[in-house]
C-alpha cells in the first residue's frame, strides 16, 4: 500500500515541478510578493503632503508652518493662496490633508485667547486622512505644552508608551508573517482542487480509479505534494523574513513547523472538497477563489478581527486562515508559549479532521 | 496563407454572433460563471460592508491601578467613560502581561503607586506608563491616540478643578469633505467593487482562450473561417456585458443596501467602468493566449491580476505611503485608475479633471493589452 501511494506522490510531483512554466508559477509570485507586498502594505501614512492655505502672516502661523515641514509623515508642502485653491487640492487628490489658518489666529494666540487652524480631509481617503491628522494634533499638542514650559509651567503628568513587540510599530513586522499563511494557502488550494479537476477533465482520473489505489490513498497522494510545497514555501519566507526584513523570531520553529503542517492538511481538505464538486478545472478554480476571497478578508490580515461585529468574529472561528495567522505572529513576534500555540491549533486540527473527512465521503459518492 | 490571411481581415456580423451566442450559452451553462458573477460579488460586498472596519470600535485594553487615590480613579474614569475604549481592570501586572500575549487586550495603562503624590510635588510630572501590542500595529496606532486624547481629557478637567487658568490651547477643527463622520466602509464599499469587477474580467476570461487550446476545440476553430478579430471579440463582448451586470448589481446592493452614498452621474459610471472592463478583460485574455494551460493560466490570475489589484491599488493601504519604487509598480496596474475614479464617483460626484486623467490611463492600457493579446493570438497550430 505505501509503495502505491508513494508512487501516486512521485507522479504528483513530477507534474508539479516537472513543466518549467508551471515550477516558475509556484516560485516567482512568492518571489514577487515577498518582495513587494511588504512594503505596499502599511496603512501608517508617510511621504505624504500638506498643504495649507495661511491667511495669517503672524509669528504663530510661521512657526507652526516650520514644525509641519519638517514632520515625517509630510515630505511635500504646498502653499495655497486662495479658497479655490484649496479646493482643487482636495478634488484632484493633490494633498490628503489641507489646513486652513485664519487672519486672527497669531493675535489671539499672543494675547492666550483660544485659537484655532482647520483641518479638511479628503473624505474619499478618510483613514489615511485621520492618521495624517493625528501626527497634526500631536505637533500642534508638542507646540501646545513646549509654550506652557515657556511660560514657566510644568505639564503635572505625562505618558509614557511603549509598543511591545514591534517598538516601532513596523507594518513589515505584521506583515510577513501574515504572508507564510497567505501564500501557503493559495499553493495548496491550487495545487489540491485543481490537480484533481485537471485529471478528471483530461479523462486519467478514470485510469487512477480503475488502478488498485482506493479513494483514500488517491486523497493521501493528493494532499502530500500539496503539503510539502507549503513547507518549501513556507521555509523561503520564513527566511526572507529573518534574513532580509530582519522580523524577529522568538518562538518555536518546531511549533511553527507543526502549526503549518496542520494548516495544510486543514486547506488541502478544503482543496479537495471543492474538486471533488466540480467537474472541470474552471469550476475548480472559481471554486477555490470563491472560498479563498472571504478567508482573506476575514483572516485579520486585512481589518483587525476586533474591529468586526460579534457575530462575524464567532464566524471567524471557522476560517483556519485566521487561526494560523495568529499562531505564526505571535511565534514570531511574541515568542509564544505552547499552551497558546495549542489553544490555535486544535480548531486547525479539528477543520483538517472536518474538511478531509467530508471531501473523503463526497469522493467516495461521487465515484459510487 | 495569403488565402486566409485575406479571409481573416472580414469581419463578419453573423460569424461575430454565432460565436458570441456559442460563448454565452457556455457562461449561462457553468454554474461556476454565475457563482463568480453574481453570488462572490454579494458575499463580498456584505464582507467589506459589514467585516472590514477601519474605524476603531471599542478597543479591550487592561488598566491597573497601583495607586488607589481618588485623583487616580477619577483619572480611571476617563478611560472608562470613552467609547473607544472596553476597560478590563488588572489586578496585578503579570495579569496584564499574560493578556496581551494572549492578545485578549491591545494594550494596557498603569497609574502607578504613588500617581497623586507625584501629581502635587511641583516641577514634577507624574508618569501614566501605557503599553500597546504592536503585534497589531493598527490598533496600537488607536490606542495610542486615544489614550492621549483621554488622558488630555482628565488634565483638561483637573485644570478646571482646581481652577488653573491654562494659557489657552492651540486646537484643531476637523473636517472631511464628502464623507463627513469619516465611515472606512464609504470607501471600502467603491474600492472592493473594483476587486470585484477584476475577479470577473480578468479570472474568468484567463481560462477561456487556456479552455479551448486544452480541449482541443482550439483546433476546430481555426478550421473554421472565423477570423483573428471575430475570435477576440466573441470573447471579449459576452464578458463585458457579464461584468456590467455584475457591476450594476454591485451598485445597486452598495447604494440600496449597505446605504453608500452615490454622487456622480451614471453615465460616468458607465464610462470608466467600461475602461476598467476593457483593461481587465484585456489582462485575462493575455493571460490566457500565453498560458495554453488552465492550471497555469489560473494562477497566474491570481497572481498577476488579482491580488496586485487588492495590494497595489490604494483601496485600504494608502499609495502616497509607499515607497517610490513600489510607487511606481502601482501605475502598471489600472485597478489604481478605477479605485480612484468609483471613490471619485461614489463621495464627490462627477469630478471631470480627475476622472478623465484617470480614464486616460485606463484607455491607453486596455489598448496595450488588447493589442498585446491580439498580438499573441496565433491562428495555427504549432
Amino acid at each position: 500500500m505505501f509503495k502505491r501511494i508513494r508512487a501516486l506522490i512521485i507522479k504528483e510531483l513530477q507534474t508539479l515541478f516537472g513543466d518549467p512554466q508551471s515550477r516558475i508559477l509556484l516560485f516567482m509570485p512568492l518571489v514577487l510578493q515577498t518582495a513587494l507586498f511588504p512594503f505596499a502594505v502599511t496603512l501608517d501614512v508617510q511621504n505624504n503632503t500638506l498643504a495649507v492655505l495661511n491667511r495669517d502672516a503672524g509669528p504663530a502661523s510661521i512657526e507652526l508652518i516650520q514644525r509641519f515641514a519638517q514632520a515625517e509623515a509630510f515630505t511635500q508642502y504646498i502653499n495655497l493662496r486662495s479658497e479655490q485653491e484649496m479646493r482643487s487640492t482636495i478634488e484632484n487628490q493633490d494633498a490628503l490633508l489641507v489646513l486652513y489658518i485664519p487672519v486672527d489666529f497669531s493675535r489671539n494666540v499672543a494675547a492666550g485667547h483660544e485659537a484655532d487652524i482647520q483641518a479638511i480631509v479628503d473624505g474619499r481617503r478618510s483613514n489615511s486622512g485621520q492618521i495624517a491628522l493625528g501626527y497634526v494634533e500631536s505637533i500642534i499638542q508638542s507646540y501646545n505644552s513646549e509654550r506652557l514650559i515657556e511660560g514657566g509651567q510644568i505639564a503635572p503628568s505625562q505618558i509614557i508608551l511603549r509598543h511591545w513587540f514591534n517598538p516601532n510599530l513596523n507594518y513589515k513586522f505584521f506583515v510577513l508573517p501574515s504572508l507564510v499563511a497567505m501564500i501557503t494557502t493559495i499553493s495548496v488550494l491550487i495545487v489540491t482542487s485543481l490537480s484533481i479537476a485537471r485529471e478528471r477533465e483530461q479523462g486519467t482520473f478514470d485510469q487512477l480509479l480503475v488502478s488498485p489505489l482506493t479513494p483514500g490513498m488517491i486523497m493521501v497522494g493528493k494532499t502530500v505534494p500539496a503539503v510539502l510545497v507549503a513547507m518549501i514555501q513556507g521555509t523561503m519566507i520564513l527566511l526572507a523574513a529573518v534574513i532580509f526584513y530582519r522580523v524577529p523570531f522568538e518562538g518555536s520553529l518546531i511549533l511553527l513547523y507543526l502549526s503549518i503542517f496542520f494548516y495544510a492538511i486543514a486547506v488541502s481538505g478544503i482543496g479537495l472538497l471543492i474538486s471533488s464538486v466540480c467537474e472541470t478545472q474552471q469550476q475548480a478554480f472559481l471554486g477555490v477563489f470563491t472560498f479563498m476571497m472571504p478567508a482573506v478578508m476575514l483572516s485579520g490580515y486585512a481589518a483587525p478581527i476586533d474591529n468586526m461585529p460579534r457575530w462575524l468574529q464567532v464566524v471567524t472561528e471557522a476560517n483556519p486562515l485566521r487561526h494560523l495567522i495568529v499562531i505564526v505572529k505571535s511565534i514570531f513576534l511574541k515568542g509564544s508559549s505552547t499552551g497558546f500555540v495549542l489553544d490555535h491549533l486544535w480548531p486547525l486540527i479539528l477543520i483538517a479532521l472536518i474538511t478531509n473527512l467530508a471531501a473523503n465521503w463526497m469522493f467516495r459518492r461521487k465515484i459510487a | 496563407m495569403n488565402e486566409t490571411e485575406a479571409k481573416s481581415k472580414a469581419l463578419s456580423w453573423r460569424r461575430l454572433r454565432a460565436l458570441c451566442f456559442k460563448e454565452t450559452l457556455q457562461i449561462i451553462r457553468d454554474p461556476s460563471s454565475n457563482l463568480i458573477a453574481f453570488v462572490l460579488p454579494l458575499i463580498m460586498l456584505f464582507i467589506f460592508g459589514y467585516g472590514i472596519n477601519l474605524d476603531s470600535g471599542a478597543i479591550k485594553i487592561g488598566l491597573l491601578l497601583e495607586d488607589h487615590s481618588e485623583e487616580a480613579h477619577r483619572f480611571a474614569d476617563s478611560f472608562y467613560g470613552s467609547r473607544y475604549f472596553s476597560v478590563l481592570p488588572a489586578q496585578n501586572r503579570q495579569q496584564l502581561d499574560q493578556e496581551i500575549m494572549d492578545g485578549t487586550i491591545r494594550g494596557f495603562v498603569v497609574i502607578q503607586q504613588n500617581f497623586s503624590e507625584d501629581l502635587e510635588r511641583p516641577g514634577n510630572s507624574a508618569p501614566v506608563q501605557v503599553v500597546t501590542d504592536g503585534a497589531e500595529p493598527q490598533l496600537a496606532a488607536f490606542v495610542q491616540g486615544y489614550t492621549q486624547g483621554a488622558w488630555q481629557d482628565w488634565l483638561t478637567q483637573r485644570n478646571l478643578d482646581q481652577g488653573i487658568r491654562a494659557p489657552a490651547e492651540i486646537g484643531v477643527q476637523e473636517r472631511y469633505w464628502y464623507n463627513p463622520s469619516a465611515e472606512s466602509r464609504n470607501f471600502l464599499v467603491p474600492g472592493s467593487i473594483t476587486l470585484i469587477m477584476t475577479v470577473v474580467g480578468a479570472l474568468l476570461t484567463s481560462l477561456v482562450v487556456a479552455r479551448e487550446w486544452e480541449r482541443g476545440t482550439m483546433e476546430a476553430l481555426l478550421a473554421s473561417p472565423m477570423s483573428r478579430t471575430e475570435f477576440l471579440l466573441s470573447k471579449l463582448i459576452p464578458y463585458y456585458v457579464l461584468g456590467i451586470v455584475s457591476l450594476m448589481i454591485c451598485v445597486i446592493v452598495a447604494v440600496f443596501v449597505l446605504g453608500v452614498p452615490f454622487r456622480g452621474s451614471i453615465f460616468a459610471l458607465f464610462l470608466v467602468s467600461t475602461l476598467f472592463l476593457l483593461t481587465t478583460l484585456g489582462a485575462g485574455l493575455l493571460i490566457s493566449t500565453l498560458m495554453k494551460n488552465q492550471f497555469n493560466a489560473a494562477q497566474a490570475a491570481l497572481n498577476l491580476a488579482f491580488l496586485p489589484s487588492m495590494m497595489f491599488s490604494g483601496f485600504i493601504y494608502e499609495i502616497s505611503s509607499m515607497p517610490a519604487p513600489i510607487r511606481a509598480v502601482t501605475y502598471l496596474f489600472p485597478a489604481r485608475y478605477f479605485v480612484t475614479c468609483l471613490q471619485t464617483l461614489f463621495q464627490a460626484g462627477d469630478l471631470w479633471p480627475i476622472l478623465l486623467r484617470n480614464s486616460l490611463f485606463l484607455l491607453v492600457s486596455g489598448i496595450v493589452l488588447i493589442g498585446l493579446t491580439a498580438r499573441f493570438t496565433r491562428k495555427r497550430l504549432d
